[in-house]
């Protein structure tokens, strides 16, 4: 079991790294000079060059790389000249909205795909399984700011139960957080669970074919002992990775339910940094959210260990 | 102890009997809707519609009339107009930028899943390192620094797109180069340039088609989200994403002007993924016989 | 025939609708085990023997057509109610399945696998089922029991997992066990083992047991009485000893021949039944074994022989031209 994860650890490392140049690189690269940015109405060539060899702009790529990961392994991800915030202090704010608001949409799309999975893999076949797979299959084509616009004129405009645009932290009023997050949760969990749905049904049927179910049948289990033991852990390993792997996108990906609901998170974080210019935000965050995709890939696969012994002990 | 297996297995009887799918009806009412809006986007200066981008503040908002089909925006313009170029712009992004992917990522593929060893390794591992970008903060970055206009944004959405196609073409090519064919290819003496060319591609052309399609129908979804935030198509260029946006303002008031075009985007998106999944279950390499 | 039999199988057909037509898998077959006999079922592949299994278990896919009636301590299982119907099964009826590769859950221990069944039909609380689980472990010859109780199936071997699928059909002491195929997907060293392990058990427990194969070496000196099965129908039926004696159907002399003996000359060949069997969708007019079947006659290929008996009454047969002379050495 250990020389599994420690396998998977040193193929993290060689990505790690790849991620963190490749950002880099692309920070540095883009057009428009940072100090002519910075020093804005105040742009003298004398003062331009004097920012630059300040700020250490004047040498080369590849040692300005160096350097600054050699920072990043410090835990120093630098400052935001506009806001004076270090970078990790801004995601420290932003982090827990982008969290929540994932793990709602998430925990909402599972509340609604995974039974419908089920009830559908049972019945597969049944004038109810077609029309459900049906409306996923459609689902898919309506991406999030569609089901945005629908939610939003449904529940703000016409029925006038929840507020379209708004966010106060949970700490201070729980209610009010609640309230405030349900319609951008709703509108990511929309999407969310067609994927989940069609993927957990079609490991369901499946299993339900397999032998061990046929078995588990003629020991006269209850139904529902055959269901949600017997059937539902060997189909759950594609579920937990598409759950894992959605989880990861959501964090940097949710910058259209972020923008719309107008929520303090990191999407909107980042696309601020891409304003302003604030390219040691923008390198810093995005960082942090590709290094964070990568790690949910590998918390992932040690799920898949977890859940199906098989990979433990390397037979699968 | 004597077996005596015969190859007739109570299991033909035991199993459903797997229905071959054909193209049913909803198959070709998605080709028809996408020929539909095709033939409108590509003979849109032909037909008898006010100019997209002339605005009457006079008529703002307005409902459907015979002067306006389908009403005005909030800034006068005929929205009929600007569904219909709004389809060519749809349309142009949606179908170039997947060319790019299908294209380098089409190659890539292939000669991955052909060569394997090292070179595949490192194909697969930069795709892997592009795909953990959140894709959209790419392609803001790109037509914030870079400008918006069509060309950039169907470049980065192509360029986007490239790790998708790398691995069906891997994918495919890995199961279709052990098959017979390309063995007696090499037995013959064929050069890897024949073989890929002549054997492989016409063979991995049929699923990457396939993905294309769908490909179309993302692409569609993500110039729409970026329009639709203002940061896609710059302005006032029609697109359908920046009219469900300019749209939203307008819910209270006229709510079709957020939905005519939504209905419409639906509707495209939705014909493109029906017509590119059947495909899909029709070129599956890994159902061959061969 | 005195005592009334435990199972009793009466006109069991079962159809199956296939695109290509109705498949009949299960022809009119008429079946008795008696409280803690052995019945042989042996046959070829798609001869009918699984679906007739499933039929008595009633778990067979949703589209099969079953009708006749199965008798069953009483109880007709076609059409019982389904909180019965599983109430019954995993405790008074048990099977064990041909392959514990796959009948065998392997994302469950083998431990969760046995005491779920011990629990929900013996309401036993954890511990004592665990008591149990490993006592049955130990019964069918599982070495270190307390241990295998929290492995996976692909940990064991072979042989090993069907002692396990076994013990679990034991373990509420059913008062019938079909045994499908037990020892097909097993090394031949271990075969001997398992169906030595299964006869004892009946005989200990007082079990009845139908034992189904395609090998008549199994069924020899292991059964009480032996059905013969072939296109879905019962075509030979008769007490072991009997059968082997004097068998009728050319087909069961057919099947007999082609098991290899140890005191034929070397590179004997291996006398095969040529053909193979038929396409259950089209049926034959005739009987279903004219085609390949070297004493076939003009009536054979006309009309279909029902079962008949033949010098005595336990011993039935359907063949226009039954072999009369005794056969050969038996296996």
């Amino acid at each position: 079991m250990l020389g599994f994860v420690a396998r998977r650890l040193l193929y993290l490392v060689p990505v790690l790294i790849a991620v963190s140049l490749l950002t880099f690189l692309i920070a540095s690269l883009l057009p428009g000079d940072l100090a002519y940015v910075i020093l804005g109405d105040q742009a003298t060539p004398e003062k331009v060059e004097a920012l630059r060899h300040d700020m250490g702009l004047d040498q080369p790529v590849w040692w300005r790389y160096i350097s600054w990961l050699g920072h990043v392994l410090q835990g120093d991800f630098g400052r935001s000249f506009r806001t004076g915030q270090t970078v990790l202090q801004a995601v420290a704010e932003r982090l827990p909205v982008s969290i929540e608001l994932m793990l709602l949409a998430e925990i909402i799309g599972l509340a609604i795909g995974v039974p419908l999975a089920i009830a559908c893999a049972v019945r597969s076949g049944s004038a109810f399984d077609r029309f459900m797979t049906g409306t996923a299959f459609g689902m898919l084509s309506v991406p999030a700011f569609l089901s945005a616009i629908l939610l939003i004129y449904l529940f703000a405009v016409e029925l006038r139960w929840l507020p379209a645009t708004g966010y106060v932290p949970f700490r201070e009023d729980p209610a009010g957080n609640l309230r405030f997050l349900v319609l951008p949760a709703l509108t990511l969990a929309v999407a969310e669970w067609p994927g989940i749905m069609r993927v957990l049904r079609s490991d369901m049927i499946a299993t339900l074919q397999e032998d061990y179910i046929a078995l588990a049948k003629a020991k006269g289990l209850k139904a529902s002992r055959i269901l949600f033991v017997h059937a539902l852990k060997p189909s759950s390993l594609t579920l937990v990775t598409i759950t894992g792997i959605n989880i990861g996108r959501l964090i940097g990906g949710a910058l259209i339910v972020e923008t719309i609901f107008a929520l303090p998170g990191i999407g909107r974080l980042l696309v601020g940094a891409i304003y302003t210019r604030d390219l040691i935000i923008l390198q810093g965050v995005v960082l942090l959210v590709a290094a964070g995709f990568v790690l949910m890939n590998f918390v992932v696969d040690m799920l898949y260990a977890v859940l199906d012994p098989r990979i433990r002990h390397g037979h699968a | 102890m004597a077996t005596l297996e015969l190859s007739i297995g109570e299991e033909v009887a035991v199993t459903p009997v797997r229905r071959t799918r054909r193209l049913g009806p909803l198959f070709w009412a998605a080709i028809a809707w996408m020929t539909f809006v095709f033939v409108a986007a590509a003979l849109a200066n032909l037909l008898p519609l006010p100019s997209p981008t002339d605005m009457d503040m006079l008529e703002r908002r307005a409902s459907m009339s015979a002067q306006h089909w389908l009403g005005t925006d909030g800034l006068g313009r005929d929205e009929l107009a600007r569904l219909i170029y709004g389809a060519r712009i749809s349309l142009i992004v949606g179908l170039c930028a997947p060319m790019i992917g299908i294209t380098i990522g089409g190659a890539l593929g292939m000669l991955a899943g052909y060569f394997r060893g090292r070179f595949e390794t490192l194909v697969v591992g930069s795709m892997d390192v592009l795909l953990a970008f959140p894709p959209l903060i790419l392609a803001l970055a790109v037509t914030a620094y870079l400008g918006q206009s069509i060309l950039n944004l169907t470049c980065i959405l192509g360029v986007l797109g490239i790790p998708a196609f790398m691995r069906v073409a891997r994918a495919a090519t890995l199961v279709l180069a052990r098959r017979e064919f390309v063995i007696a290819a090499q037995g013959l003496g064929a050069t890897h340039a024949r073989i890929l060319l002549r054997e492989l591609l016409p063979n991995v052309f049929l699923p990457l088609f396939a993905f294309f399609l769908l490909g179309v129908a993302v692409t569609i979804v993500a110039e729409s989200a970026l329009s639709f935030l203002g940061l896609g198509v710059p302005p006032p260029i029609p697109s359908w994403g920046s009219m469900i946006g300019e749209g939203r303002e307008s819910l209270e008031i006229a709510p079709r002007l957020a939905f005519l075009p939504a209905v419409t985007m639906f509707l495209t998106v939705l014909s493109f993924n029906l017509v590119g999944d059947a495909l899909r279950a029709l070129t599956d390499p890994r159902q061959g016989a061969l | 025939m005195t005592e009334p039999a435990l199972l009793s199988v009466e006109a069991v057909s079962v159809d199956l609708p296939t695109p290509r037509g109705n498949l009949r898998a299960v022809d009119q077959v008429d079946l008795r085990v008696g409280a803690g006999r052995t019945l042989g079922i042996v046959g070829e592949s798609g001869c009918g023997k699984t679906m007739l299994s499933r039929a008595i278990l009633q778990l067979l896919p949703r589209k099969a057509r079953l009708s006749g009636r199965v008798m069953f301590d009483g109880q007709d299982l076609v059409g019982l109610d389904p909180e019965r119907l599983r109430k019954l099964r995993g405790r008074s009826l048990a099977v064990v399945f041909q392959d514990p590769m796959t009948s065998l859950n392997p994302v469950l221990t083998i431990g969760t696998q046995l005491i779920e069944t011990l629990q929900e039909h013996l309401e036993l609380d954890g511990n004592a089922a665990k008591r149990r689980s490993v006592e049955l472990l130990a019964a069918v010859g599982i070495p270190a029991p307390e241990q295998r109780l929290m492995q996976y199936p692909h940990q064991l071997s072979g042989g090993m997992r069907q002692r396990v699928a076994i013990a679990i059909a034991l373990s509420c002491e059913p008062k019938l066990l079909i045994a499908d195929e037990p020892t097909t997907a097993l090394d031949v060293t271990i075969q001997a083992q398992i169906l030595d392990l299964l006869a004892r058990e009946q005989r200990r427990r007082h079990m009845a047991m139908i034992l189904i194969t395609h090998d008549l070496g199994v069924v020899a000196g292991r059964t009480d009485e032996v059905a013969v099965m072939y296109a879905g129908r019962v075509v030979e039926r008769a007490p072991t000893p009997a059968l082997f004696k004097k068998m009728r159907m050319p087909y069961t002399e057919a099947l007999l021949a082609a098991i290899p003996k140890i005191d034929a000359a070397p590179h004997t060949p291996l006398p095969a039944i040529s053909g193979r069997p038929p396409d259950p969708t089209r049926p034959i007019q005739g009987c279903s074994f004219s085609p390949r079947c070297r004493y076939a006659a003009g009536q054979c290929h006309r009309e279909k022989p029902s079962l008949a008996a033949a010098e005595s009454l336990d011993h039935q047969y359907a063949c226009f031209h039954p072999i009369e002379a005794a056969a050969g050495a038996t296996a």
